[in-house]
């Protein structure tokens, strides 16, 4: 009904290859794009920089995450160890007064340049042992910067991150760094659809789905590999960077340890693999639902009368996002994305359900 | 050099090993049986400590009475954790349940100290920090204790696969396929391979709630079991118990060198490393089997 296909006529190979053929998808971009950027008169400042603003850049975090393991197929539980190399590197050069702009690339950059040294492991081995690895460098990296001070200002302790500025202009608004969160989030997505419908998107899927036979069928499996590592790693870096100087405002090793891995990697998973709009409902429920768990139990608790110690209702969230995490993988295990896909689906045809049948 | 030294941190770094073993045995009985990392055996290792103490130190029961019944326990959960959550996932991408057994672990965990909280406890079982010489060389009573069992779990596990249940989950290790063709029930192997593993939890459970009291800090043996199972061989546990006793030595003494060298804390870059090594240069370990993979 809402996705109306008629009217839809392909005149051009341009408009064959659109990225969105049916209207209605594009109509809802174009309106979410718009109330996004209206956020900030929408929305009060304390929601937006503490829901919107981390929301936007998990979501950036969680489609370079998808890129490495929703379309090329490798595990990778270091993400978070990646984000920390982006991150201080970005700070540390912006401390040595070098302008953010060209910061955030060099944070990108060394990103991608050390995610590729995760690469080297997957070049070696795949699935398992590949995580296993991954997980591995994330323990060396959290040692390293627990153990650098020059690095990271010494164990226990925090960087802090100059006040942000582009182009000259420093950011402190509210409005302002909400908006460089969103920018760089709208550039991540648009970078994400594109790539699926490039050369280099379907050599990764044919990586994905078994890369033996891609590299039989001339797709270079060992090169895919490591652009697929150094991309999704630059997109963390980046991403990592943005969320030190728009919202946590200095950066620390507990910001990036390994349950930061697994939490990025729950949003990939809870969102849909290979689903974009999927990354961003898997940001948003693990993002929310420690909130919404807590408000819940108390208020159950309330309503019968119970006294809970407050070391219960402090890990009652991580239990709730436990569950959460397994329900997910028993009842659909492709996703939000995927229980996106499927309302989409039916409402394409709504009246006439009966054409599918 | 110290010659003493050395052989301390040694003969203490395989008795320390073969705890960890107690660990990757649990690991490896999953993995062998239905080709599952288990990344969830640390909340379950948990969980079995604090099961113990819910029965020896709130309802004040003997230790004797307590583990076993734990024990009990804890099989059913695997048993219940096998049933409901991993048996849907067969066949899916092994991102999926790795993700799987992380959610189980961080369930594990947080209900555990929802409902337990959490403050480190003392296991309580009574064996006495007092010295013990052996020569020149100082050993820990508690890492002896543990060594121990690990030793009595691998000789009960190594007796177990010659029964007529263990060869069915060698059957089932061997090959899915073919075991369901001649009529044994694959489910239910692999259940019986999670429970024992849950029964494994306890004991790991015990011994290191024991050495380092029971908290959060129990879950994160995973890194130093997966360490011990991969550098074994995932599915041997004859690997097992050997890369324990090896790790156990490299860590100790590498650490106890490294330390003087980087200001301590470098145990954890230790084991990291020999995992990537491991991965690197022998991604079946020691003794595991090297699958052959078809296109």
């Amino acid at each position: 009904m809402f996705y109306r296909q008629s009217g839809v006529r392909h005149n051009s190979y341009s408009s064959d290859r659109d990225l969105f053929p049916i209207p209605a998808d594009r109509y809802a971009l174009w309106f979410f794009l718009a109330l996004g950027i209206a956020a900030p008169w929408l929305i009060d400042g304390l929601y937006l920089n503490s829901y919107m603003l981390p929301w936007l850049l998990w979501t950036a975090a969680a489609l370079g995450l998808n890129l490495l393991t929703g379309w090329a197929g490798q595990m990778h539980l270091g993400y978070a160890a990646v984000m920390a190399v982006g991150a201080y590197s970005t700070v540390h050069a912006v401390r040595f007064g070098i302008p953010w702009e060209f910061a955030l690339l060099i944070g990108g950059l060394s990103s991608s340049v050390i995610g590729s040294l995760f690469a080297v492991a997957a070049l070696r081995v795949k699935g398992l042992y590949l995580a296993i690895t991954t997980l591995a460098m994330q323990f060396v990296m959290d040692w390293v910067l627990n153990h650098s001070p020059a690095i990271s200002g010494g164990s226990h302790a925090s960087l802090q991150s100059p006040t942000f500025a582009l182009l000259g202009q420093d950011i402190t608004s509210d409005a302002g760094l909400y908006y460089v969160a969103l920018g760089w989030c709208v550039l991540v997505t648009i970078f994400l659809l594109n790539m699926r419908r490039t050369g280099l998107g379907r050599a990764l899927v044919a990586v994905r789905e078994k890369d033996f036979a891609a590299a039989i069928l001339g797709v270079n499996s060992f090169y895919y590999k490591i652009i697929a590592f150094a991309t999704s790693s630059f997109i963390a870096g980046v991403t990592g960077a943005i969320l030190v100087a728009t919202f946590y405002f200095l950066a620390s090793p507990e910001q990036f340890s390994v349950n930061v891995s697994i939490q990025v990697l729950a949003m990939v998973i809870v969102g849909g693999l290979a689903s974009i709009i999927g990354s961003y409902f898997g940001a948003a429920l693990i993002l929310l639902m420690p909130g919404i768990v807590n408000g819940l139990f108390a208020g159950f608790a309330d309503m019968v009368g119970l006294q809970f110690g407050p070391e219960t209702l402090a890990h009652i969230p991580n239990a709730a996002y436990g569950a959460l995490i397994v329900i997910f993988l028993m009842v659909e295990p492709m996703g939000l994305g995927k229980i996106y896909g499927n309302i989409r689906d039916y409402l394409l045809v709504w009246p006439f359900d009966q054409m599918k049948k | 050099m110290d010659w003493v030294f050395l052989a301390e941190l040694t003969v203490n770094g395989a008795i320390t090993g073969l705890s960890y073993s107690l660990f990757a045995i649990g690991l490896v009985l999953i993995y062998k049986s239905s080709s599952v990392p288990n990344l969830a055996q640390g909340g379950l290792t948990m969980l079995g400590a604090y099961v113990v103490l819910a029965f020896s130190y709130e309802l004040g029961w003997p230790l004797w009475v307590a583990i076993p019944l734990a024990a009990v326990i804890m099989f059913f959960v695997g048993l219940g954790i096998e049933r409901v959550a991993l048996r849907r996932l067969a066949g899916r991408p092994i991102v999926m349940i790795l993700m799987m057994t992380l959610g189980i672990d961080i369930f594990l965990r947080g209900t555990t100290l929802a409902i337990w909280g959490g403050a480190p406890r003392p296991m309580g079982l009574g064996v006495s920090y007092d010295p013990f010489f052996v020569g020149p060389l100082l050993l820990s009573r508690i890492h002896i204790v543990g060594a121990l069992v690990a030793i009595a779990l691998f000789v009960a596990f190594m007796l177990f696969f010659r029964s007529r249940q263990g060869i069915r989950l060698r059957a089932i290790s061997d090959d899915y396929m073919a075991s369901w063709s001649v009529g044994i029930s694959v489910e239910r192997g692999v259940g019986l391979s999670w429970a024992l593993a849950s029964v494994v939890a306890v004991a790991t459970g015990v011994i290191w709630g024991e050495i380092q009291g029971v908290d959060q800090t129990l879950s994160l043996l995973l890194l130093k079991g997966l360490t011990v199972a991969v550098l074994g061989g995932l599915d041997s546990i004859v690997g097992a118990i050997v890369a324990g006793i090896l790790l156990g030595i490299v860590e100790n003494v590498g650490s106890g060198y490294l330390d003087q060298m980087v200001g301590g804390g470098s145990r954890d870059l230790v084991v990291a490393a020999v995992l990537i090594l491991t991965v690197m240069l022998r991604p079946h370990g020691l003794f595991g089997r090297h699958d052959i993979e078809r296109i």
